[in-house]
């Protein structure tokens, strides 16, 4: 699947909540259901700053690919960041570089997001760019 | 007694929606709405007698600067302050401990001096004085809180011959506490030592007399006393204040000035460099007067009443946690659910239009007391009641239940 088409995945999955509650509950359960970060690797250097709670991005690459982990004290700032690694995770650091990021307004995770919160998710895109950009290097 | 009704009306802001909901506003402790007194104070000096006061001789500035200084005394009425002399204005709490600790420390500080500030301070109370104590090679000590939020009551055992001011909040931002500062104020001068009191969490809830309290400095923000934004004062004792250098300098403060020699302008003028922000001050006044109109006694009784309703409720809760349970509270109740982070809570509480704080509150030593990552803090004020925290408690029951606890 192109990052494209998980995107779209993601929205088809989302357009069925009209309630806001719904919605964050579905976030809630994604971030419940990504596995933990060994703790190895929550570490200062992957800790993403501009967030009020912690989270942290790990990144391999793997065959030309970025495989990205993700964790977070906040359930639903980890139920952010495991869209974001379902997106990105296992994709080419040109694909990433590419990847167009209109997908977090459909979802209406910017708009719907406190300010902060907001910020934490931007945050969080810019790193996975930067790996991306790191690993396009090598 | 109050007519809560027509208080409420008196806060257009309260008749916003967010998120297509009723706004239920209980981060107070962040900065207070205004009534529209206060709106329309500032709306009518731009509109009717805008001009720079203390300068002009036309009418306009005359009279600008006359309610400009009948705002003061106002002020000084209400903490009781012998002269209005004894009140800066300044543009909040931080700038006035800002100014104090340049002012006052550099004069007064020197090596191996030490300061005293409590473990539960807001950082604009606790990094100045470690500043200064680098800038003097001073010692910075704290007095240390317990679980419950109470400040050590054998506190003057910290106090010795070298201990020049011990700084403390009248009342905690992130506990609620309100702190024995008569006390602490009575044991510090006993050993000849200085006493400044943050007044930015009391100022707007209890009854504060600088007189009475027999404080040395007091300060506190005019936001957050239904006040504008970039108001504040700065109390001090007149003896203390004149034996002061200015801090910043230029524009009225200044008495003579040749290319050899400056002189300046008495108190209070002296420490209000440049053009003040007379729009404010005036509109400061303002919210003090009605703050007046209430009575700040009506006013403390009512918010006692709603805190105690609050901690009630919120303690009905079983997964939550309150922090901060001294037996005297004032205002605010900051706490945490089992298993979750604050900002979870503070997000989904937004959504259902419950406007709170979570973070640290710019108290960083009291989450580290605790060795915790923030709390959640519902703050009051006079517009409040007991329907918002029963909105408050139905949507921590909702959002339990959505996070499965
Ligand atoms: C106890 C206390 N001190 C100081 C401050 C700082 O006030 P300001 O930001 O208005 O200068 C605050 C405000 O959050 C406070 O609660």
């Amino acid at each position: 699947m192109t990052i494209q088409e998980k995107q779209q995945d993601i929205i088809d999955e989302f357009s069925v909540f009209d309630d806001w509650m719904d919605k964050y509950s579905y976030i809630i359960e994604l971030g419940a259901e990504m596995p933990a970060l060994d703790s190895k690797y929550q570490t200062e250097d992957n800790l993403i700053k501009g967030c009020q709670s912690k989270v942290w991005f790990h990144a391999d690459y793997i065959d030309g690919k970025i495989v990205f982990e993700a964790d977070s004290d906040a359930i639903i700032t980890k139920g952010i960041a495991a869209i974001l690694v379902r997106v990105f995770s296992n994709e080419t650091p040109k694909d990433i570089i590419d990847a167009d990021l209109d997908f977090i307004d459909v979802l209406g995770l910017k708009q719907h997001l406190s300010p902060t919160r907001s910020n934490g998710l931007l945050s969080m895109l810019k790193q996975v760019k930067i790996y991306a950009l790191a690993f396009s290097n090598k | 007694m109050i007519d809560i009704e027509k208080i409420r009306k008196d806060f257009p802001i309260l008749n916003e929606k967010v998120y297509g909901k009723s706004l239920v506003y209980l981060d107070n402790g962040a900065t207070t709405q205004k009534p529209q007194q206060v709106i329309d104070a500032i709306c009518e000096c731009y509109a009717h007698y805008n001009s720079n006061i203390h300068r002009g001789v036309h009418f306009l500035s005359n009279k600008a600067t006359d309610i400009h200084e009948k705002s003061r005394e106002t002020i000084r009425e209400f903490i009781n302050a012998d002269s209005s002399e004894e009140l800066i204005f300044t543009a909040g709490t931080t700038e006035s401990i800002n100014l104090l600790a340049y002012s006052w420390g550099d004069f007064c500080v020197e090596e191996g001096d030490e300061i005293l500030v409590s473990e539960m301070e807001h950082h604009s109370n606790l990094v100045p004085w470690q500043l200064l104590c680098e800038r003097k090679g001073a010692k910075f000590k704290y007095i240390p809180f317990d679980d419950n939020g109470v400040l050590s009551s054998d506190f003057d055992s910290l106090i010795n011959e070298k201990t020049k001011l011990v700084c403390v909040n009248h009342v905690s931002n992130a506990l609620g506490t309100i702190n024995p500062i008569k006390d602490i104020i009575e044991k510090a001068h006993a050993k000849g030592v200085k006493v400044l009191v943050d007044a930015a969490q009391s100022i707007q809830h209890i009854k504060v007399d600088v007189k009475d309290l027999d404080c040395d400095f007091l300060v506190f923000s005019g936001h957050k006393i239904y006040g504008p934004t970039g108001t504040g004062i700065l109390y001090g004792k007149k003896d203390l204040l004149n034996a002061m250098s200015p801090w910043q300098s230029g524009g009225e403060m200044i008495e003579t000035v040749s290319l050899d020699k400056t002189t300046f302008n008495v108190l209070p003028f002296k420490f209000e460099a440049g053009t003040p922000n007379y729009v404010g001050n005036i509109a400061l006044g303002r919210a003090i007067e009605y703050v007046n109109e209430i009575g700040i006694d009506n006013i403390e009784k009512y918010e006692a009443d709603l805190l105690k309703y609050a901690h009630e409720k919120l303690s009905s809760i079983p997964s939550l946690k309150i922090y901060g349970n001294a037996e005297n509270k004032a205002s605010l109740i900051s706490f945490l659910i089992e298993g979750t982070h604050p900002y979870d809570i503070g997000t989904l509480l937004d959504r259902m239009g419950i406007a709170v704080r979570t973070g640290t509150h710019c108290a960083e030593t009291v989450m580290q007391h605790f060795d915790i990552p923030g709390t959640i803090r519902a703050s009051f004020a006079i517009y409040n009641t007991k329907k918002d925290i029963d909105d408050l408690y139905e949507g921590l029951l909702k959002i339990t239940k959505m996070l499965g606890l």
